[in-house]
């Protein structure tokens, strides 16, 4: 069986919707620490939403010199598929597994939304179920979910493809190009800052968008 | 104890939300044309005799985890 790591760090919030999520494509979640360097022998690894060391510094600035994270960082070199999503994302981008920083959004507010995504990228660990250009709902919540990078940046992603996600209607957070989730050169490591483990279920999400993204593991991990 | 001040910025291309919320409040205040941006300053106590090299330490600290080049700029100096 398909075994996912799922990261607690201390503050971590969504560490068990993560879980569940992983547990109802019918895959095995395991518990990983963030004092710990061992991975357990996963398949791949969550990095969860939350508040990871109260977004001291900087979000994901402390997460991302924990001991977990060294042999994540490893990990991802190596091409194990890790998803982060917000805080994940966050901390994704602090360990330079990613290009590029979340600020705070520029509306300056907390946003809670059912949000409208575009996929832009199926070719990645965690989207191979997606079609081209799939249009999906997945809950949005951050504080400093806001993308930038510089311009040479941003047009590597966009010239290489890495953008995976792209925010549909509204932008919520001034994010540039209006970028929802970026992924590595490899596509193994993936980053977003919506939900997709809160869309697993009809009764608490607005959708079931977010299974797609934990099912499409088997297929990743199947090629490799 | 020698005393390093650090202090990081946004980089000016980077907006800066709190920044522009304090620049806000100043204006509804009645503080007319000030424009805020707000950063971080850290006071860093260094043990034993401050060298070059200790500096040197420093500032790789700041690149390292007190500062995000990607977002920010920072500064080292020493306190007198």
């Amino acid at each position: 069986m398909i075994r996912v790591g799922v990261v607690t760090f201390p503050g971590s919030l969504d560490d068990q919707d993560a879980a569940r999520a992983v547990r109802l494509v019918g895959f095995e979640p395991v518990p990983l620490w963030h004092a710990s360097d061992s991975l357990d022998a996963v398949d791949a690894v969550i990095l969860p939403g939350g508040f990871s060391y109260g977004d001291y510094l900087r979000c994901g600035a402390i997460a991302r010199f924990s001991p977990v994270m060294t042999s994540v960082i490893d990990a991802a070199g190596k091409g194990m598929p890790v998803l982060g999503i917000c805080n994940g994302f966050q901390v994704l981008c602090e360990s330079h597994l990613l290009p590029g920083a979340l600020i705070r959004n520029d509306c300056r507010t907390f946003v809670c939304r059912d949000q409208r995504l575009r996929v832009e990228n199926t070719e990645t660990a965690w989207t191979s179920r997606f079609t081209p250009g799939q249009e999906i709902v997945i809950v949005f919540k951050n504080g400093e979910g806001s993308f930038m990078a510089d311009d040479d940046t941003l047009a590597m992603l966009e010239g290489e493809g890495r953008v995976v996600f792209r925010y549909l209607e509204v932008n919520p957070n001034g994010s540039r190009n209006d970028i929802a989730g970026i992924t590595n050169a490899r596509g193994n490591v993936v980053g977003l800052m919506p939900h997709p483990e809160h869309n697993v279920d009809a009764l608490t999400g607005p959708s079931l968008d977010g299974l797609p993204f934990f099912a499409g593991l088997a297929d990743w991990l199947a090629r490799v | 104890m020698a005393r390093v001040i650090v202090d990081v910025m946004p980089k000016p291309e980077i907006l800066d939300p709190q920044g522009k919320a304090v620049t806000g409040a100043l204006r509804r205040l009645g503080f007319e044309g000030l424009t805020v941006r707000q950063g971080k300053r850290f006071e860093v106590e260094v043990d034993g005799e401050l060298t070059e090299d200790r500096l040197e330490q420093v500032r790789q600290a700041a690149e390292k985890l007190l500062a995000n080049t990607v977002i920010e700029s920072f500064d080292v100096r020493v306190e007198q």
